[in-house]
């Protein structure tokens, strides 16, 4: 009999802190937990007896990485709830706001998080030394997200410009202005991102999971649409919690969650896969380019779909900030009178689907919060994947494979805040 | 000379304050020169146990475990700023310092004996010496790196601590109080932002913390006066810093009912100033 037994005590460049234990025993994987045990801090419970314009305010804080979507998918529950509809205007100025988070926490990922694991550094600031004009082109695609956040909300963290229903205030023309000139001149950037992350050195592997994503009509989707599922589950975001469920399991602060019993993938991979039709043209040319074939099932592509989405960003960016200069400066919100009721709200955060539903007194405070972040979705999903992933490496010491299985945890990005935490990585071969 | 070691250690928190740093772009790469990033989880896989020069710690303590990291970090560091709302107040998650923590886990989790938590979220101040302590939810990066620059030239770093209407009235906003009768915290809420919430047409709700002098008594009768009754004035005492002393014991005189009020309460109107 062999038992082997691996420890890291803290998973490094994820977002929050968590745990990785893995024991092996006989060539099998006889237990591997991600363990996510940050304190939790019991939003859901405070926001109780809130008022309803003050939760984007306080979702927001849930995560710092990425703020925005947690107060869009709040607003748009808040809305369902009372019955307010968004002009097409304002819907432009989210999906554009929406834009500044997706370019800012891609390129963060991408840079600061993953791409040192294909090169070998402990971090990007030691990449930077032998990759310098890729780092800092990484971080000027960063800076510009984190403005365009700014525009509407003065800062990129905790951002304080939205509201349910819109926004406190509508952006001036000079600041669109200079904005979208900024915006033009980050088109090729954008474009050689995306072929600089296809030449990765990727570790061929297969992960097969129901990928779930949001579905619209028309675009790719960002904060519109049903939830769509590669099983053919498309459902309206309202009947969310009638296919699938979150559950406690006692290794975790955070709590998984099912598709109909079973595990499933959230996050810039399965979005692109579902929506490889919505694609804009310029962006559908470049991703030919790579010669990688989505849809893919190798998580490591999810580095990829990063850059794709980045560029997606900014072509739809460039395409609304430039409608804006052609209309009278909108109505930046509109009126929301609060009722007894519930309502749903689900975007597409960067890493994945967010989904939040409140229900109402008549005087507008909440009764009853519902928050079901990304990570937690993901994390049955991730667990699977990392116990194929010993299998197929137990020929690597002790060393790669930990660093193997961290850069397996790194494809999904997750957010450990979101679900609040604490990444040890500990593998027990037991021998 | 050898470059000096820094870390930063995360508690309960968001990452916000740590994002702020992560964003620093080209400065984050000129930061990384000047000094040794010895520990700093989100950013690095080099993980140097200490001893380190400077440590940041970012978030609110709020299990047992995190009392005992951050005497380990106070131990083996000469410098500790406390970076953010949560490390110098508790942070917005130190709302449920006002209810049952029982009743928290219950609420939340169906097998709430897996969870370690402590009844209440603290600042890091309430279990050891902080050096420095940087304001904000997040606090702003042109204070963090003013901060940074000046331990690391060994000056000591001294924060504005006038409040936002100060900074408010020089931008040249519209006062959003005067002219929307909006309830904006900006009188008593502590400088640093670059009065965001103002230049972006909306009322302040004092995630810079309180500022020292502030009349806050004075402020919830001008919002009593403006429709909101003195449970509205608690709420609006109990978001970000509900735990930082001044607006603690401020929102809890308001819950015994207006303070020297020369106004009569008026009945809410709901949405009203924000419909
Ligand atoms: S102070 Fe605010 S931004 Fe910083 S960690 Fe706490 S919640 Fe996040
Ligand atoms: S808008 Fe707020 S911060 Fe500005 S002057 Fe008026 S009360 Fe002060
Ligand atoms: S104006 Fe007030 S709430 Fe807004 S960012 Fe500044 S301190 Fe924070």
């Amino acid at each position: 009999m062999s038992e082997r037994k691996i420890e890291v005590p803290v998973l490094a460049r994820v977002e929050g802190e968590g745990a990785l234990h893995v024991k092996i025993r006989d060539g099998q994987v006889e237990d591997l937990r991600l363990r996510i045990f940050e304190p939790p801090r019991f939003f859901e419970t405070f926001l109780q007896q809130r008022d309803w314009w003050e939760i984007p305010d306080i979702t927001s804080r849930i995560c710092g990485i990425c703020p925005v979507a947690y107060q869009l998918s709040s607003s748009q529950a808040i809305e369902a709830a009372f019955g307010a509809v968004l002009t097409p205007e304002i819907r432009a100025l989210r999906r554009l706001y929406y834009c500044g988070e997706w370019i800012e926490s891609h390129a963060l990922h991408i840079h600061l998080l993953a791409a040192p694991d294909f090169f070998g550094f402990p971090d990007a600031m030691s990449l930077a030394k032998s990759h310098p004009a890729e780092v800092r082109r990484g971080l000027h695609l960063q800076g510009l997200g984190n403005d365009l956040v700014k525009m509407f909300g003065g800062r990129a963290v905790n951002p304080v410009g939205a509201r349910p229903g819109g926004f406190y205030r509508a952006p001036s023309y000079s600041e669109v202005r200079a904005m979208l000139e900024r915006f033009r001149a980050a088109q090729d950037d954008a474009a050689e991102l995306i072929a600089w992350t296809a030449k990765f050195n990727f570790p061929d592997i297969q992960r097969d999971a129901p990928r779930v994503s949001l579905r619209h009509h028309s675009e790719y989707p960002m904060a519109q649409g049903n939830i769509l599922a590669s099983t053919g589950l498309e459902i309206d975001v309202a009947d969310f919690e009638h296919h699938y469920r979150e559950f406690q399991v006692p290794h975790s602060t955070a709590l998984h969650a099912h598709l109909d019993g079973k595990p499933y993938w959230v996050g810039p991979l399965p979005r692109l896969n579902n929506n490889l039709d919505r694609l804009p043209d310029a962006t559908a040319h470049l991703l030919e380019k790579t010669g990688i074939r989505f849809p893919s099932n190798n998580p490591f592509h999810s580095a990829v779909a990063r850059a794709v989405e980045i560029h997606i960003a900014i072509e739809e960016a460039i395409r609304i900030l430039a409608a804006y200069l052609k209309q009278p400066l909108p109505k930046p919100y509109v009126n929301i009178v609060p009722k007894e009721g519930e309502g749903a709200g689900c975007t597409e955060a960067p890493r994945g689907l967010l989904w939040h539903r409140y229900r109402f007194n008549a005087e507008g405070k909440v009764v009853k919060a519902v928050i079901t972040p990304p990570t937690s979705q993901n994390q049955a999903h991730m667990e699977n994947d990392l116990r194929q992933s010993v299998l197929e490496s137990l020929d690597l010491d002790d060393g790669a494979l930990q660093a193997h299985l961290e850069a397996g945890v790194r494809n999904y990005d997750p957010c450990i805040s979101c679900s609040t935490h604490f990444l040890k990585t500990t593998i027990d071969r037991g021998d | 000379m050898e470059k000096p070691k820094i870390s930063v250690h995360k508690f309960s928190s968001c990452d916000g304050c740590q994002v702020q740093i992560l964003s620093l772009e080209e400065e984050l790469l000129q930061l990384a020169d000047r000094v040794d990033i010895a520990f700093f989880a989100e950013a690095t896989s080099r993980m140097n146990p200490g001893p380190y020069d400077v440590s940041f710690v970012e978030g609110s303590v709020s299990t047992p475990h995190e009392i005992e990291r951050i005497q380990h970090v106070r131990d083996i560091s000469k410098v500790v700023v406390s970076i953010g709302a949560c490390g110098q107040s508790g942070g917005l998650q130190a709302l449920r310092n006002w209810g049952d923590l029982t009743y928290y886990l219950n609420d939340f989790y169906t097998e709430p004996e897996h969870i370690d938590a402590l009844p209440q979220s603290t600042a890091f101040h309430d279990h050891i010496d902080v050096d420095w302590e940087v304001p904000g939810c997040p606090p702003d990066q042109g204070q963090l790196k003013y901060v940074i620059n000046s331990l690391l030239s060994g000056a000591k770093p001294n924060l504005p601590s006038e409040a936002v209407c100060l900074q408010c009235k020089r931008d040249g906003n519209v006062c959003v109080l005067v002219s929307q009768e909006q309830p904006c915290m900006g009188p008593i809420t502590r400088t640093g932002c670059g009065a965001l919430c103002p230049h972006q047409e909306r009322d302040c709700y004092g995630c810079f913390g309180p500022q020292g002098g502030g009349n806050i008594d004075a402020l919830g009768r001008r919002f009593n006066g403006a429709g909101l009754t003195p449970t509205d004035v608690v709420s609006r005492l109990r978001l970000i810093y509900s735990w930082a002393e001044p607006f603690r014991e401020a929102s809890r005189r308001w819950e015994q009912g207006a303070q020297g009020a020369p106004l009569p309460p008026q009945p809410h109107k709901h949405g009203g100033m924000r419909s």
